[in-house]
């Protein structure tokens, strides 16, 4: 007697759909990844992500080790457990990379950024803008009669909100850096 | 103590320290000194072949068939885009190779120069690593660290990207053992305490499966050996996917034969219903789950390989284990005695029962023919003509490397090379004389389709040069017939280009490339044609034209499970929905 039932054409359901219906959900990772500092590297990561479907919602890049030659590559990303699993392991395998550390999964972490934000307005606006940066205790690094622009720093969240609390100032253009990121402690 | 030499020389000093007897290549521009420093010295042989993929495919399987990584040397521009087939190839089925490629010189970087391409922006998705050597002092460093990346952890092709300037300058040579240690060192041994709970897991196993693929062939014969010793001593079934094929020997009483899209329906089957999967070496390919969701539904799995990547990637296991295969499994049977393991005898007999009752259903049967040549039968009479001779079997990609893989029993690890992952026609001829430049003696067949066998048939001129006895088994349906197959069960049988219009006269091709040709279309006269072949002393085109609209079964449709398997013609009606359609 066969243990199995042979069901044929019994179902239209496609094979790879990896995340059916029960799929976790979405989390968002800080990921810190210490490279070797030689041509080509950051291309290699980037080439990664895009090459397997994965999300970088921002990243940053310098050499934090001039001796050493390492660099320290910041990439915040979106997926489920698992696909935040796959990437630190794609990650972890090439050759350049020396080790990959899951700030969010690691323990509490700081991650700031830095934006600069060009507000035009005149009057009540101005005046307006220049309390509300008081309050996000951002610097004015320059001035004209009609703009400022601002400098702070953050996390993407505080930085989030004071760009909204400014578009309706007169907010025209903001640089943002991505995080940089650290583990507290030691 | 330390040598002055010019790029050039050091390139070749370099190879000769690392072992490198044979480079397959191309020569060009960009490489022009390198091929002086070759032609100044006799260590290592060089192999001229007719295009860049074709050097490429042929240090692949020179790589496959002895265990070492094999060697290109190509120019720059189209010679190094012409590599990236291969390098893909060898990328997705984890070969040991090392490309080494020519550049304009450093000056001339992005000027649009002649015959410059972004070598290493183009190959960086396709290698494993890989590197544009501006300094000549770095030079035979960064190659002695191209056969260790290659070489360790999971196997793959580097290339190495050498402008001109850089091979005329002269520099200090490093020779391998004062090279820098590399970083890259990637773990091998696997947690004892994982592999403590895989040993307690098959204690406890009523019904168990080896699950095995390449990475049992990649690390090499003693993992093969050993594996042979835990199925002996356990008792359990094992099968392997296209790329495992010869780590358990085919004649071993435990082997239930090849898994996957079209694999054998005991295997397949086995993997359906078992509760526990020892995976070793393999990674969980679309063409062996079929559809994730119900792939062995409840079962639990282990899975050993080297690549962290590759665990958790599609199937969640239950065990893993990250190392490699021969010190893994070591370790398994180092357990194993001193736990003084037993297996559960009685679920293991009513396992077997099971097993032999799928294996009755006999799912490899064909209708045989007394007019045609059924292509399952060509491959029965090759088997049978050339069974126990030493013989390595190359195939292209198609319905007749599946039909190889069901019907060639293989004996031992390195003796089967195919283009698995990347399903690259054209892979086979060139790959063919590859095994046949490191194992002269041997008989090296590739069986072929003659779609696939077109793609890169000038390399014939290769065998011919270089005096590779290649036999080049051609199941000629006329057709593309794995693409016919689909469009049969999946396109209303609307046959869109999928037959092969004016072929050549394989015969009178074999006679212009000054080799030996013959054709064959009577099972009656196959036997005496394939001996003929055999005995024949050079490469020979073997034209066999066989049934034309030969399905390849069993098949596991796109999107099914392994428990909805087609086993010939009367199954397919009507099974393959729009949505399965739209997988490849």
């Amino acid at each position: 007697m066969s243990a199995l039932n042979i069901k044929k054409g019994s179902s239209s359901h496609s094979a790879y759909d990896l995340r059916s219906a029960n799929s976790e959900i979405e989390e968002s990772h800080t990921l810190a990844v210490i490279v070797e500092n030689e041509p080509g590297v950051l291309a290699r990561v980037i080439g990664l992500f895009s090459g397997r479907g994965y999300n970088i919602d921002s990243l940053t890049v310098a050499e934090v080790d001039h001796t050493g030659h390492r660099s320290r590559i910041t990439i915040v990303t979106r997926g489920t457990p698992a696909v935040i699993d796959q990437i630190e392991a794609q990650l972890s395998r090439m050759v350049p990379v020396h080790a990959v550390h899951d700030l969010t999964m690691e323990g509490p972490s700081v991650q700031r950024e830095l934006a600069l934000v060009k507000v035009k307005g005149k009057g009540e606006h101005r005046i307006e803008a220049l309390r509300l940066a008081e309050i996000f205790r951002a610097n004015v690094v320059d001035s004209t009669l009609e703009s400022f622009v601002f400098e702070m720093t953050g996390t993407p969240e505080k930085i989030d909100a004071f760009a909204d609390l400014m578009r309706p100032l007169g907010l025209i253009e903001i640089a943002r850096t991505g995080v940089a990121a650290l583990k507290r402690g030691t | 103590m330390t040598k002055q030499m010019t790029g050039a020389k050091m390139v070749v000093q370099a190879l000769k320290d690392q072992g490198v007897e044979v480079v397959f290549g191309y020569p060009g521009g960009a490489v022009l000194p390198i091929y002086d420093e070759l032609f100044l010295q006799n260590d290592i042989r060089h192999i001229l072949v007719r295009h860049e993929q074709g050097a490429v495919h042929m240090a692949e399987g020179y790589a496959r068939s002895t265990g070492k990584p094999g060697v290109a040397l190509v120019t720059s521009g189209p010679g190094a885009t012409n590599a990236v087939t291969g390098l893909t190839d060898a990328l997705m089925d984890s070969i040991p190779i090392v490309v080494l490629t020519g550049q304009v010189p450093t000056f001339m970087i992005g000027t649009d120069g002649f015959q410059e391409a972004d070598t290493v922006g183009i190959t960086r998705p396709c290698t494993k690593m890989n590197w544009l050597v501006k300094d000549t002092a770095k030079l035979s460093e960064t190659i002695h660290q191209a056969f260790h990346v290659a070489t360790h952890g999971r196997p793959g092709p580097v290339l190495i990207d050498i402008p001109k300037d850089v091979q005329f300058a002269t520099a200090d040579y490093v020779p391998a053992e004062k090279a820098k240690v590399s970083h890259y060192q990637p773990r091998t041994e696997g947690d004892p305490d994982q592999i403590a709970r895989l040993v307690e897991l098959m204690e406890t196993a009523e019904r168990p499966i080896f699950y095995t693929g390449g990475g049992v062939i990649n690390s090499g014969p003693r993992a093969s050996q050993l594996l042979r010793e835990l199925v002996a001593e356990t008792n359990f079934p094992i099968t392997s996917t296209l790329m495992g094929l010869g780590c358990y020997p085919a004649s071993g009483k435990n082997w239930v034969g090849m898994l996957g899209m079209h694999g054998l329906y005991e295997a397949n089957l086995a993997m359906h219903g078992c509760d526990v999967m020892i995976n070793i070496g393999a990674r969980f390919d679309d063409r062996i789950t079929g559809r994730v969701k119900d792939f062995s539904p409840r079962s639990k799995k282990a899975h050993i390989d080297i690549d962290p990547s590759s665990i958790n990637k599609v199937i969640r296991v239950d065990v893993p284990i990250v190392g490699d295969v021969t010190k893994v499994l070591e370790e398994v049977l180092r357990q194993w005695r001193a736990r003084g393991s037993k297996t559960d005898q009685r679920g293991l007999a009513q396992w077997w029962k099971q097993i032999d009752e799928w294996r009755a259903v006999k799912c490899l049967s064909y209708k045989p023919s007394t007019t045609t040549i059924k292509p399952q039968y060509a491959l029965e009479r090759l088997e049978a003509l050339t069974k126990g001779m030493d013989r390595y079997i190359c195939t292209e990609v198609g319905q007749h490397q599946m039909w190889a893989a069901q019907f060639l029993g293989f004996e031992d690890p390195n003796r089967w090379m195919t283009s698995g992952g990347l399903g690259t026609m054209g892979y086979g001829l060139p790959a063919s004389i590859g095994v046949q430049i490191a194992h002269p003696k041997a008989l090296v067949i590739n069986v072929a389709g003659e779609a696939s066998w077109l793609m890169n048939m000038q390399e014939m001129g290769t065998a011919m040069q270089f005096r590779a006895p290649v036999k080049q088994f051609i199941l000629n349906n006329e057709r593309l017939g794995m693409v016919r197959q689909w469009q049969e069960l999946l396109h209303g049988e609307r046959y869109s280009s999928s037959w092969s219009e004016s072929l050549p006269d394989f015969v009178k091709l074999a006679e212009a490339f000054g080799c030996k040709g013959i054709k064959c279309d009577d099972p009656k006269d196959l036997d005496d044609a394939i001996m003929e072949m055999l005995r024949y002393d050079g490469p020979v085109i073997f034209d066999c034209l066989v049934e034309k609209h030969e399905n390849c079964f069993p098949m596991i449709p796109s999107g099914k499970p392994h428990n909805e398997m087609l086993l010939g013609d009367a199954d397919t009606q009507g099974v393959i929905g729009s949505k399965g359609a739209v997988l490849v």
